[in-house]
């Protein structure tokens, strides 16, 4: 069961590639889920419409397609991407339109009546935006948008098929070289699994981060001071 | 910090400045900090706005939702500092006048005038024509609003609160800013909540904390919404006298929504009864309240008092 592990270079090399694209594609998703989620709150039609064909098209699209367009169809035109870049953009596209709804509907389910207050206060629609509203939106977006972030990690899977020697590239090198078919897909599981859990952990903690900036936990909460004291600074809003 | 000793988040606290005629017997003071039945607070040192109060004008207002005619080509006017209640059955439009005054619902048909100035209206090439965003901004710096629900932000403390709008929109600096902000929380009694969150105060504090945002602004119209109907009813007293002797000690022009008819006789000077988006009866409150010549109005204080 350990024979696999000898290759374990491999696998980590694997798990490196695999922990870029997601870190690249989730970044690019997020970028790309907060413009076009604020674009589909626009009192402009033209804006909201930007975000339906955005959302509409990278939603219903297949990210292994996707890739291949990027990766083989556009290069018959004459654009060439590096693997990589081409995989963080099939990716982050991809995902940013999940994340876009999310954040949508985050900022929908701000009670209106925090909206009202920002207009009593005088506030610009884009101070009510950046000051009140995002930051209240935040605490309602992350739980979807940890899920989104470990659906794009597996998702990075895809990537094996393009020639990238990502997590699961390597498993299917290894189990071709050493037969071991059970227990090298066994560690790849392993490796995926517990990638995941790190990611949950930053999640969690970004959820305490703002629960307590909307004072539902009281701010100096022993069981978070380890996690506090690492982090210290003002909230989203700040 | 946040001070989560004093204010366990989840439970209101229960000491809260309980009525005054209490406090003066007890000569305790109250968990909001207002130093109780000795040595009352001088509130006209308190920077509140003086002078320079428009009056309000309304002409033919009209206001639908749907199909359903809420204000119906209403007129009325309410003189520069004058302390106004709207009373009247739920449906009457008394929410809508305020809501349309702070540019939350927009007008349908007719002319708000602040001041000399037309609200939704603007002037361009010696025509009026409905305002844009600009001229909007410009008219909303004089009115401020308190709502029924208080609508304190809850990413932001107590001291943010009041901080954010004359900073983010009057300009005003940090430290000006905070100043104003130490001045307005002792004026409603809550210097020591500076740094407490919004979650970690009662209905009542906060509803404190919400009139003073709403005074930071330095409005000249004042909005009350059923300030108090979200309150437990023993703290509705003390946010009552707090709001009568901030408006003794102003001049601003006070539009008040209440079912409480021992409010509305002790903040205003003119009391109108709406019903069906139209005035029944208005005058002083003494004559609403005590001889009011109208078969409806006396039908409606009848069902609130009974109430």
């Amino acid at each position: 069961m350990f024979d696999v592990l000898d290759s374990h270079e491999e696998l980590l090399k694997g798990a490196w590639i695999t922990i870029q694209l997601t870190v690249g594609g989730s970044l690019l998703a997020l970028v790309l889920a907060v413009l076009f989620g604020m674009a589909g709150v626009s009192s402009s039609r033209w804006v909201r419409g930007l975000n339906r064909v955005y959302v509409e098209f990278f939603r219903g699209t297949a990210t292994l397609v996707l890739l291949y367009w990027f990766f083989y169809a556009l290069p018959l035109v004459g654009f060439k991407f590096a693997p990589m870049f081409t995989a963080i953009m099939a990716l982050g596209l991809n995902v940013g339109a999940y994340g876009a709804e999310v954040v949508r509907g985050a900022i929908i389910s701000v009670p209106k009546a925090q909206y009202e207050a920002t207009i009593a206060l005088n506030l610009t629609p884009t101070q009510r935006m950046i000051r009140v509203i995002l930051p209240q939106a935040v605490s309602l977006m992350l739980p979807p948008f940890g899920n989104l972030l470990i659906e794009l990690m597996k998702g990075t899977a895809v990537v094996s098929l393009i020639t990238i020697g990502d997590l699961t590239f390597r498993g299917k090198e290894i189990q071709q070289s050493t037969g071991e078919t059970a227990w090298t897909f066994f560690w790849i599981l392993v490796f995926y699994f517990v990638i995941a859990q790190v990611l949950q952990l930053f999640v969690r903690f970004a959820e305490r981060r703002v629960d307590r900036m909307l004072g539902r936990r009281p701010s100096r909460d022993t069981s978070l001071a380890t996690v506090s004291a690492s982090a210290a600074g003002t909230g989203v809003g700040g | 910090m946040p001070q989560s000793d004093t204010a366990p988040e989840s439970s209101e606290p229960k000491d809260e400045a309980p009525a005054p005629s209490l406090e003066k017997a007890t000569g305790r003071t109250g968990a909001d900090g207002v130093p109780a039945g000795k040595d009352p607070k001088p509130i006209d040192a308190a920077p509140l706005p003086k002078g320079g109060a428009p009056g309000i004008t309304f002409e033919k207002v009209v206001k639908r939702f749907g199909s359903n005619v809420v204000l119906r080509e209403l007129d009325f006017t309410v003189a520069p500092g004058e302390r106004v209640t709207l009373i009247g059955p739920s449906g009457s439009g008394k929410t809508t006048i305020l809501r349309l005054l702070m540019t939350l619902e927009t007008l349908n048909e007719g002319v708000i005038w602040i001041g000399d100035q037309t609200l939704w209206h603007m002037d361009r090439g010696g025509k009026r024509v409905a305002a844009n965003q600009k001229h909007l901004h410009e008219m909303r710096k004089q009115v401020g609003m308190v709502f029924q629900q208080f609508n304190l932000f809850p990413n932001m403390n107590v001291l943010r609160n009041l901080t954010e709008g004359p900073r983010r929109v009057l300009g005003v600096s940090q430290d000006e800013a905070v100043e104003r902000a130490r001045e307005l929380l002792e004026l409603v009694g809550l210097a020591d909540k500076l740094n407490a969150h919004p979650t970690q105060l009662s209905g009542g504090q906060q509803q404190r904390v919400a009139v003073a945002r709403a005074l930071a602004m330095q409005p000249k119209v004042l909005l009350l919404d059923e300030v108090t109907s979200a309150l437990d009813p023993e703290l509705v007293v003390g946010v009552q006298d707090l709001l009568r002797d901030i408006a003794n000690a102003s001049d601003i022009t006070l539009l008040c929504v209440t079912h409480e008819m021992n409010f509305a006789r002790d903040i205003s000077n003119r009391v109108l009864m709406f019903d069906q988006g139209q005035i029944v009866e208005e005058g002083p409150p003494e004559q609403i309240f005590g001889e009011p010549s109208e078969q409806r109005t006396r039908d409606f204080l009848q069902a609130v008092l009974a109430s």
